[in-house]
């Protein structure tokens, strides 16, 4: 190879190289700018909770005012609108119909993985076919039920119905189709270890990944939901966050302050419990375990 | 040499188990999501329950709640008035949801798309690619209540609105926008939302897609000079084709159900016709009239159950156990082998 080719072949390289860097430069501004279209509502929203009404009609800003707590005795105050009883009443609806959509789910997969008997296939089409039917197809018959049985302007309508999750289900019999040792449960056995038993104690454990995955999507999955409760629940005292958040939609409310202030405590803590959980939220994405 | 209990665990059938661990899902399932289904398919059928009305005294109607919706009214007939506007309510309900629907879906998926391409490449060299990841799926976690109140006091219709606010002061607008007003603005501004609130999920979805092509195709497809472009959609489409598959139909599905942005994006309780989905025309005909319409409420969920149905089955044969169907084919061939061979020449 003469001088002169070996050097051509360095200028394609370098040419090459340099294509790429200016490739992921552009990407990476994209990437930036979406960043900020993502964040850029929320980071206003904040600012603008620590704002008064006048101040906020005056414009935009990026930085912070001091009216926050002003905004806050503001909101504690107004009449209909408890937005720490709505979370408290969130919190106890989200997490029971987490826990325990987690804890039904896990034991119907596992009893469709572990044991041989005739109705499993059955069993598991029967939940791969209801996997997408929507709670909206059914919410008429659902609340008049409900009226009729005296559950009405109660939780129960809220919990119960959450524990039989079919895509949780779907998503733990896959996790434990793919890693879950069957041997281990008849060396259980010949411990003489009950069925139920070796449930909680190996099952469990061994499902935990995919359980804790699908405990942080059940939880944020009732927390969202509006849909329901405001079928189900008419009492302002029973209101859901998100209930309480819609009343602050109203044009009678002008202490523009307050409004936000309402609106970020109602999305704030989600995100902040969002950035510590993100690294199993996004896996548990990437299995394709969500829909909603 | 087998001990006495492994002796014993060979006698003992464990399929009781089985059907013990899968009952409370069952049964719950049945009480809370199949029954009310029946429930609503029978309201479907019947007259409307006057709002008092708490006991079942509804009279059956056939078709009647479905005529009204589903075909043009006649102009003699005794029910004029209310089979015009339940049609007329339906029919917008439903091209309502598909507009926003179409809106929403074509630019997320070209873009989830373009960005997953992105951070699959191995050669490109975006950094912090995990914070980007997060940041972009961060808007699905948030509760869409919220973010329809938060984007109703952004795209108010007065000058104090923070968009109409910041775009006076900038001089691009000489008089605020009427946001809200027009009902095709309103449209396009929630299937904005709704891109905002989904396009990492998708994006993740097809960057697992992506992952789980085997890596010597796009090596294979570098060797022979292929470039970028033509790896895209030569080698990357094809092969996602399922995924691609699942992720339409499971966002029209999605998009059949949408509710809470299109519901809550309107001031107060002034919900405007032009921005009402099928699931939100199902909830105010039911909530919000002066009668419980739990006839017309009803018809309209079935039908968008059988479409939801139809939609599903698709989702279904994608997620079906292959394995399992292989071997239970593989089973049902040795089987007819075995009883050929037991059976002899005779069976000819």
């Amino acid at each position: 190879m003469s001088k002169n080719s070996m050097k051509e072949s360095y200028k394609i390289k370098d040419n090459y190289n340099t294509s790429i860097k200016i490739k992921s430069l552009v990407i990476t501004l994209i990437c930036l700018i979406l960043t900020i279209i993502c964040l850029l509502p929320i980071y206003l929203l904040v600012i603008n909770a620590t704002r008064n009404t006048s101040d906020i009609l005056n414009g935009a800003t990026l930085i912070p005012g001091n009216e926050t707590l002003n905004n806050y005795k503001n909101l504690m105050a107004l009449d209909g609108f408890n937005a720490l009883t709505g979370f408290k009443n969130s919190f106890i609806i989200s997490g029971s119909a987490a826990l325990l959509s987690v804890f039904i789910s896990a034991l119907t997969a596992y009893a469709l993985v572990v044991y041989d008997f005739k109705l499993r296939g059955p069993a598991f089409t029967f939940i791969l076919a209801v996997l997408m039917i929507p709670t909206q197809v059914s919410a008429i018959g659902f609340v008049q039920f409900m009226i009729k049985i005296g559950f009405f302007n109660t939780y129960v309508p809220l919990i119960v119905p959450a524990m039989a999750a079919p895509s949780t289900v779907f998503f733990i019999r896959q996790f434990m189709k793919s890693s879950f040792p069957l041997d281990i449960v008849e060396a259980a056995r010949i411990d003489g270890s009950s069925e139920f038993r070796t449930f909680l104690t190996i099952g469990i454990p061994l499902l935990k990944p995919a359980m804790s995955v699908q405990l942080i999507f059940a939880f944020i999955a009732n927390w969202n939901n509006f849909f329901t409760p405001s079928l189900i629940i008419t009492r302002t005292e029973k209101y859901t966050l998100p209930m309480m958040i819609n009343t602050l939609s109203s044009d009678r409310y002008t202490d523009y302050g307050m409004v936000y202030m309402g609106i970020a405590l109602s999305i704030v803590p989600l995100i902040v419990v969002y950035f510590i959980l993100s690294k199993y939220i996004i896996e548990g994405v990437a299995l394709g375990g969500v829909k909603e | 040499m087998a001990s006495n209990a492994q002796r014993r665990i060979k006698h003992v059938s464990y399929a009781k188990y089985g059907y013990f661990f899968i009952i409370p899902f069952f049964l719950v399932y049945f009480i809370f999501s199949f029954y009310p289904l029946v429930n609503t398919m029978r309201y479907s059928v019947e007259k409307n329950l006057s709002k008092e009305a708490t006991i079942y005294d509804g009279e059956f109607v056939g078709l009647d709640n479905y005529k009204h919706i589903l075909t043009s009214p006649d102009k003699n007939a005794e029910d004029y008035y209310v089979h015009a506007g339940m049609r007329e309510g339906f029919l917008r309900a439903l091209s309502n949801t598909f507009k926003i629907w179409v809106m929403n879906f074509f630019p997320q998926m070209i873009l989830s798309m373009i960005l997953a391409v992105w951070f699959t490449d191995a050669k490109l060299k975006i950094p912090a690619k995990g914070f980007f990841k997060v940041v972009m799926y961060m808007p699905n976690i948030i509760t869409a209540a919220s973010v329809a109140v938060l984007a109703l006091k952004m795209f108010s219709n007065d000058s104090f609105s923070i968009v109409n606010n910041t775009l006076l002061n900038w001089g691009l607008i000489d008089e605020p926008i009427q946001f809200l007003a027009d009902m095709k603005l309103k449209r396009t501004i929630i299937a904005g939302i709704q891109i905002w609130m989904w396009f990492g999920n998708t994006m993740i979805l097809l960057m697992s897609g992506i992952a789980g092509i085997n890596p010597s195709l796009f090596e294979a497809a570098n060797i022979d000079g292929a470039n970028s472009r033509q790896v895209f959609f030569r080698v990357t489409v094809p092969l996602l084709r399922p995924i691609l598959l699942f992720t339409l139909v499971t966002s029209l599905i999605g998009g059949m159900q949408m509710f809470d942005i299109p519901y809550l994006f309107n001031p107060g309780t002034n919900r405007s016709p032009g921005t009402q989905t099928i699931a939100a025309f199902i909830y105010q005909i039911y909530m919000e009239s002066r009668i419980k319409n739990t006839g017309h409420s009803g018809a309209a969920s079935v039908v968008l159950f059988i479409i939801t149905a139809a939609l599903g089955s698709i989702v279904f044969y994608i997620n079906r156990d292959k394995d399992e169907i292989a071997a239970k084919k593989q089973l049902k061939k040795l089987r007819k082998q075995a009883a050929k061979k037991a059976h002899g020449g005779l069976g000819l």
